[in-house]
């Protein structure tokens, strides 16, 4: 059953070359526009792509988490995520426990990070933990925890770094172009039509491949997340938790605030989505929340055997989207019910709404001090004062 | 042409190895997830009969008098921890006894306010769902695991090498409830 992660990425793989001969086509097209042989052109896109993948590769994460004001949380902070999160961990056979960040923002999404599973972290906002049930956020997580054992966060991170090599090549170039001229044409040599040729075969490029680099990009993160959805509904046995889940993602109208395009791919939902975009766009790095949510509502099983043959049923027999390998032997698996509100103990949202002002307050290094009224007064850490009072009764604190 | 044969065999005998050596690792890797999820669950387990004494602690300073249940409830995780290391069988069907007597002590719960709205009572009770869950993933990922052995080992060319090496079949981990993924109803 895990052998078709495998297999996936070798299809995944297929893409990427794709993108990196999209790459080496710049560098060598460059090299004959401005050195006369490609080989100068090559060297300049290699290096470049060289050096934005080690710095993503090894600093990626930190750098995603903290653009997005990401703050670490233990067990204690936060028991309910701490143990949906460990759940998930176990259900998907990770080897190590992901590390947990929450965002304070009310906007509701969720990320995951790490180059590789000991590495990996999921981030959710605040947002997300106030808005979502227990079932609902398991869903979520499963999601998240799939892009990690899915290596999906390298793989996306490095279509990343070769988008935005190309993007960055591609613009830099055109202004050479515009407002240096062209320096081959000075080394004489092929010179005349060759040259002409040369010139409009590389505008043509520069014009083309960002865009092409674009498609490639989007279409390799559609893919993983159908994937995503389908292992996290084979996790959980549970495929109405992320269903419903979405269906509250989507109706939110909240933008995060400060999500990362470069990122965009990991979020549980697209990020930057606008509102009534058409269902098959190109330009998406989501399914559309909608056509998610109804292959996720209208699976028989569990397994992702009755992911991809509701995909095809929802796209009227529009072929599959898992491998041919990932369904090789898997026959349906059972959902399982869920689990009751009032039995779980599980919080109201005003509960859960004060579960995570107070975590965020907590995080933020507020002091809390209970006062006999039942009222909790939130101290800030700069405070010069040693006494405060309690708006409600009155009654004098000591800090 | 004798050349042109022996090579060919050389080059059948060395895919013929090759396929023995990776069919090998594939069922040694198997067989190590599996022993790897059994202990995943095993560590559930003790976390759930270590949360029951300090969960009955808290029940009995509201509820004393729900004897009966409590008295199940201990009983039935004295028999789950004496079943420890005595097979699969005779674990899940302890195992499965506690679940069921679990169940009854938070039905039972639900019927004290002041019970419920106590923290210690709320933390324990998220800890024992989350064991609850985590035993049911944890079982979940051992029987996946248990699955694809299994295939490995019955299906052609694998199981010329499973037999070769004396790999066995692994046995799954059922847990017999009634409705057993389904957490404590509550009807009034």
């Amino acid at each position: 059953m895990w052998e078709q992660i495998r297999a996936n990425r070798t299809k995944s793989f297929v893409l990427v070359g794709a993108m990196a001969a999209v790459l080496l086509g710049i560098g060598y097209i460059i090299g004959m526009m401005f050195f006369g042989s490609p080989i100068g052109g090559l060297f300049i896109a290699l290096i470049i792509w060289g050096v934005m993948s080690l710095v993503a590769y090894f600093e990626g994460d930190n750098i995603f988490l903290s653009i997005s004001r990401a703050k670490k949380i233990e067990r204690d902070d936060h028991p309910r995520l701490y143990n949906i999160v460990e759940e998930m961990k176990i259900a998907s056979g990770l080897e190590y426990m992901p590390a947990i960040y929450i965002i304070d923002d009310p906007a509701m999404n969720a990320f995951a990070t790490g180059r590789d599973p000991k590495k990996a972290a999921v981030a959710v906002t605040s947002g997300l933990l106030q808005n979502l049930n227990r079932d609902e956020l398991q869903g979520v997580i499963g999601h998240e925890i799939a892009h990690i054992k899915n290596r999906d966060v390298l793989l996306m991170t490095m279509c990343g770094v070769l988008l935005g090599t190309i993007v960055m090549i591609s613009y830099y170039m055109m202004h050479m172009l515009f407002w240096g001229g062209i320096s081959g044409g000075r080394r004489g040599g092929g010179g005349g039509s060759g040259g002409a040729i040369i010139l409009l075969v590389g505008l043509v490029l520069m014009i083309v491949a960002p865009i092409l680099a674009r498609l490639i990009y989007y279409a390799i993160s559609r893919k993983r997340e159908y994937l995503a959805d389908a292992t996290a509904a084979q996790y959980t046995r549970y495929p109405e938790g992320l269903a419903s889940a979405l269906e509250k993602l989507g109706g939110s109208r909240l933008q995060p605030q400060s999500a990362n395009e470069a990122l965009a791919p990991m979020y549980i939902t697209n990020p930057f989505r606008k509102k009534g975009k058409a269902a098959t766009d190109l330009s998406s790095t989501h399914p559309p929340i909608s056509e998610r949510i109804r292959i996720l509502r209208s699976m028989g099983g569990a397994s992702f055997a009755d992911y991809n043959a509701s995909y095809t049923a929802v796209h009227r027999g529009g072929g599959s989207v898992m491998p041919v390998s990932a369904l090789a032997g898997a026959g349906s698996l059972g959902i399982r019910a869920a689990s009751s509100e009032a039995a779980v103990g599980e919080p109201s949202k005003i509960e859960r709404t004060r579960e995570v002002s107070d975590l965020m307050w907590k995080k933020n290094n507020y002091k809390t001090i209970n006062c006999n009224c039942g009222t909790k007064l939130k101290v800030p850490p700069n405070i010069k004062r040693f006494t405060v009072k309690c708006p409600h009764c009155g009654t004098t604190h000591s800090v | 042409m004798a050349i042109g044969i022996g090579i060919a065999v050389l080059v059948i005998i060395v895919l013929l190895i090759v396929g023995v050596v990776v069919m090998y690792n594939g069922l040694v890797r198997l067989r190590n997830q599996m022993n790897n999820a059994w202990s995943q669950i095993d560590v559930q387990l003790k976390r759930r009969h270590d949360l029951i004494p300090n969960l009955i602690e808290t029940v009995k300073g509201y509820a004393a008098h729900e004897r009966e249940t409590l008295d199940a409830v201990i009983s039935a995780r004295n028999m789950a921890q004496g079943a420890v290391g005595k097979g699969v069988g005779a674990q899940s069907k302890a195992e499965g006894a506690l679940s069921g007597a679990l169940m009854g002590l938070f039905a039972v719960a639900e019927a004290y306010p002041d019970l419920k709205a106590n923290q210690n009572f709320l933390s324990l009770q998220e800890e024992l769902t989350s064991t609850e869950n985590k035993i049911a993933f944890s079982r979940q990922f051992y029987n996946d695991s248990v699955l694809t052995l299994n295939n490995k080992v019955q299906m052609f060319p694998s199981n010329i090498i499973a037999g070769m090496f004396s790999f066995s079949e692994g046995e799954f981990f059922e847990i017999e409830v009634p409705k057993e993924r389904e957490v404590p109803k509550v009807s009034f």
